[in-house]
């Protein structure tokens, strides 16, 4: 829990000597409880007040970051339970499991890394590769890392085979799983000595809290939780509880992201245990199945449930050209909601036919939500057809409204004398159909 | 050393409601479902059981849906140009409830011949959604309720515009109503009022909070769901209602869903993918409340079935 400036005062010499540049060690002790300081500007804190001060001010699920060469992936430091209460920050990494034993995994690897989806602009990928110990640890690493630059996690309790293999990983940010109460010690060792993030595993809070203090007190600080759980209800139960212990009652040893395996009672049920992993709370989620049509919702969804409420994706008004348009393209016109400006121009860029595509600033929202709360009206379409002067680029003055909102058609044609306002179909799908058929 | 585990106390509750009438309570129905009851946030065992399991519904028409996906045609097939034939097929694929959508090509005798045909061919619990014009639902829904008096249906949609012949007509012939706000726990709230105030029994109201499909805006409607399920546990009483969901209507609208050709390489596998849209939207909102979840492929509300078994076995 975050100290209160009158906490932090006692700590605080109490000389004033106004090094720090305020008039008293309470004007800076407030300072310092509002972030507003940081604690290394006053000279005189003893060691101590530092190491009380600093847990005081950590974050309260730790901030994890695993890398590779060029490749970097941070997950935790979350701050609430729903996302509308501020935002979830850090995307859990989605991780796909191979075999050592896996003749075929080079191949599986460069396959899956070579996934790249787009949504609403935004390119997408898999974060990192989680390598199980069934056969030749070392070789494996080398193969995978032979074809990846994103980050892996060790899947192995033998303890000398994860050292080796992570002595070819030097530099790196490795995920090592799973330290239970059998091997922790040799396993804190080996992730201390590599600076590797370690998983701490227990079927049940109680022994994980008693587990992560154990191996913190080996040096290692860098942990993530595997909660167990042996189905959605019990996992659901443990994430929440682990994720309230730490933030509300900054329950330091459960204050690190989770793990979770979503084939782990089938593939066939993975898409839904995963999708419950990400709303839910998890920080790295592992897939055993690299499908590419449940990938893609995989990553939507956590895209989806990661957005700031606060701030819909949006798209720059303006004009876009589309398949090199020319002075006799038609122009269409929508919002500037990212979802919908893609929903189009995926569409019209498909088709292969050319478009000028106007788009208009309603606030960042959707044709129907902008014209419900009156940002998408023939006031504003017209001042963006005015504004970003489209007369000057077309020989033909016409403009394709959306079909939701043909009852603006009217208007339009009122605040724009001299325009032919066309409605086009509702559905983005229709439109080549509606371009190449009726707008001739 | 034990952690001490908080657990959340609360003074509200979700209302627990029941939709179906049985021929000893003056329907014909062969069993009634009652849905709600929750005392906690979704599914968190450690605090309370969850009363009663949230229930899929499967979505099926009047008539033959014309711009339906062919993923969905191949599944039900014929049946799909017969309701009652159809909804026979929804009741074994699973579903707990069926929703039946009339559409505006339906005379006031079309609507009420499909709807007793229906009730006639299954013996589940079920909901009738007008056309989704005001008007033509009036015209509709009132024979429909007058013809099937004492059944419990649920009839909708009721939205701030159009909801006062809906909510009368049910009141006057032992319905309930599905009431519908656009993504927005006041407006939710102020149309919930409004309805209660023409003199509904408050057990007799479904609230409906919108939904967006996977991509498409389902994270306003997750997050408002939220939102509504903490105010009524909080005591707001007008946001007690349970909720229905449509994610199969929203997820086949999308381009994802229905359209196999010409689509990135990236999107993998269509008929998978189309699955796997309906059901993650569909699991997003179970996690965030939902009661009632509205489908429309057999597959996604079976693995919807089993995941709620999980949560709720805990
Ligand atoms: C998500 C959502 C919201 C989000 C906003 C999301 C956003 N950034 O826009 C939130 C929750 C904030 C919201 C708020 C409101 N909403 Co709202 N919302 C929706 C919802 C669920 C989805 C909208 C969406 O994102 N669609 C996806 C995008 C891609 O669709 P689109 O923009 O229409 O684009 C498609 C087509 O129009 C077409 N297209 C687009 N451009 C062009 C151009 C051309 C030339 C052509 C041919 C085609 C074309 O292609 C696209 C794909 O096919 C819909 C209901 C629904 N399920 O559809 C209601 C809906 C749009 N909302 C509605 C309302 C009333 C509101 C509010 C006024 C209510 C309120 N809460 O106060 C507010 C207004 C905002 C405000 N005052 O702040 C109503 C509108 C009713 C009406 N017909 O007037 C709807 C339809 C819900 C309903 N049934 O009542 N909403
Ligand atoms: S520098 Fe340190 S001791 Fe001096 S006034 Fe500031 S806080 Fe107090």
């Amino acid at each position: 829990m975050a100290l209160s400036g009158i906490q932090i005062y006692k700590m605080l010499p109490q000389t004033n000597c106004k090094e720090c540049g305020f008039p008293t060690c309470l004007a800076f002790a407030m300072k310092l409880a509002a972030k507003q300081v940081e604690l290394g500007t006053c000279p005189y804190v003893s060691d101590e007040s530092k190491k009380q001060l600093a847990e005081s001010s950590a974050p309260p699920i730790r901030l994890i970051t695993l890398k590779a060469n060029g490749t970097e992936l941070k997950v935790g430091n979350e701050v609430v339970m729903f996302r509308h209460e501020k935002t979830f920050y850090n995307k859990p990494g989605l991780f796909l499991r191979v075999k050592a034993s896996d003749p075929d995994i080079t191949k599986k690897v460069a396959t899956a890394d070579a996934y790249k989806v787009n949504y609403v602009g935004m390119d997408f990928t898999l974060n990192g590769y989680a390598i199980e110990a069934d056969g030749d640890l070392p070789a494996a690493v080398k193969a995978v890392r032979s074809v990846t630059k994103r980050p892996l996690m060790l899947i192995g309790s033998d303890a000398a085979a994860l050292d080796s293999s992570l002595s070819l990983l030097a530099g790196e940010g490795t995920l090592i799983y799973a330290a239970d109460s059998s091997n922790y010690e040799a396993l804190a060792e080996v992730a201390k000595k590599h600076k590797a993030a370690l998983v701490v595993k227990s079927d049940s809070l109680d022994d994980l809290a008693d587990l992560t203090k154990k191996v913190q007190a080996k040096g290692v600080e860098d942990m993530v939780l595997d909660l167990g759980g042996k189905n959605l209800g019990e996992w659901l139960t443990r994430s929440t509880q682990a994720r309230r212990l730490a933030l509300k009652s900054n329950f330091k040893p459960l204050g690190y992201p989770t793990i979770f395996f979503a084939a782990q009672n089938g593939t066939d049920k993975e898409a839904i245990y995963a999708a419950q992993a990400i709303a839910k709370y998890a920080g790295f989620v592992v897939l055993d199945t690299f499908a590419p049509e449940m990938i893609y919702p995989l990553l939507v969804l956590r895209e989806n449930i990661y957005t700031d409420p606060q701030k819909p994706i949006q798209v720059q008004p303006g004009i876009y050209e589309i398949n090199s348009p020319k002075p006799d393209s038609p122009v269409l016109v929508t919002t500037n909601f990212s979802i919908t400006y893609f929903a189009v121009a995926n569409e019209v860029e498909g088709s292969g036919l050319p478009a000028w595509l106007v788009v208009t600033d309603a606030e960042g929202m959707s044709v129907l939500t902008a014209w419900a709360a009156g940002k998408f009206d023939a006031e504003r379409i017209a001042k963006a057809i005015k504004g970003f002067d489209v007369a000057s680029k077309v020989s033909r003055k016409r403009i394709v409204l959306p079909g939701h909102v043909a009852v603006l058609s009217g208007e339009v044609e009122e605040e724009l004398p001299g325009w032919e306002v066309r409605v086009g179909p509702r559905e983005a799908v229709d439109l080549p159909a509606f371009m190449k058929q009726a707008l001739n | 050393m034990p952690i001490e585990i908080t657990k959340d106390k609360w003074p509200g509750s979700i209302k627990a409601i029941t939709i179906g009438a049985t021929a000893a309570e003056g329907g014909t129905r062969t069993k009634a479902i009652t849905v709600g009851g929750g005392t906690t946030m979704p599914y968190l065992q450690f605090e309370a059981p969850t009363p009663n399991k949230p229930v899929i519904a499967i979505e099926i028409k009047s008539r033959k849906p014309e711009d339906w996906s062919p993923l969905l045609a191949e599944v039900w097939g014929e049946a799909m140009a017969d309701p009652a034939q159809w909804a026979q097929k929804a009741e074994e694929a699973g579903a707990g409830l069926i929703v039946l959508a009339l559409t505006v090509e339906d005379s006031v005798e079309d609507a009420v011949r499909v709807v007793k045909s229906v009730l006639g061919a299954m013996g589940l619990p079920l909901i009738v959604w007008g056309p989704g014009q005001a008007e033509k639902d009036n015209e509709l829904l009132v024979p429909v309720s007058e013809a099937t008096k004492g059944e419990k249906l649920v009839l909708g949609i009721c939205e701030d515009k159009n909801y006062r012949t809906i909510v009368a007509t049910a009141m006057a012939n032992g319905h309930l109503v599905q009431s519908r706000a656009p993504m927005d726990v006041n407006l939710s709230k102020q149309l919930n009022i409004l309805i209660s105030d023409m003199g509904i029994p408050k057990d007799r109201i479904l609230m409906d909070p919108t939904t967006g499909a996977l991509g498409y805006g389902i994270e306003y409607g997750y997050s408002v769901m939220e939102r509504l399920r903490l105010a009524a546990l909080q005591g707001d009483v007008m946001t007690q209602f349970p909720m229905i969901v449509t994610p199969g209507f929203e997820a086949w609208k999308t381009k994802e869903a229905k359209v196999g050709e010409g689509v990135p390489e990236a999107w993998g596998d269509w008929k998978a993918r189309a699955i796997n849209w309906e059901t993650l939207t569909a699991m997003s909102l179970v996690e965030s409340g939902a009661d009632i979840i509205v489908l429309r492929h057999p597959e996604s509300v079976k693995r919807i079935k089993e995941a709620i078994e999980e949560l709720i076995t805990a």
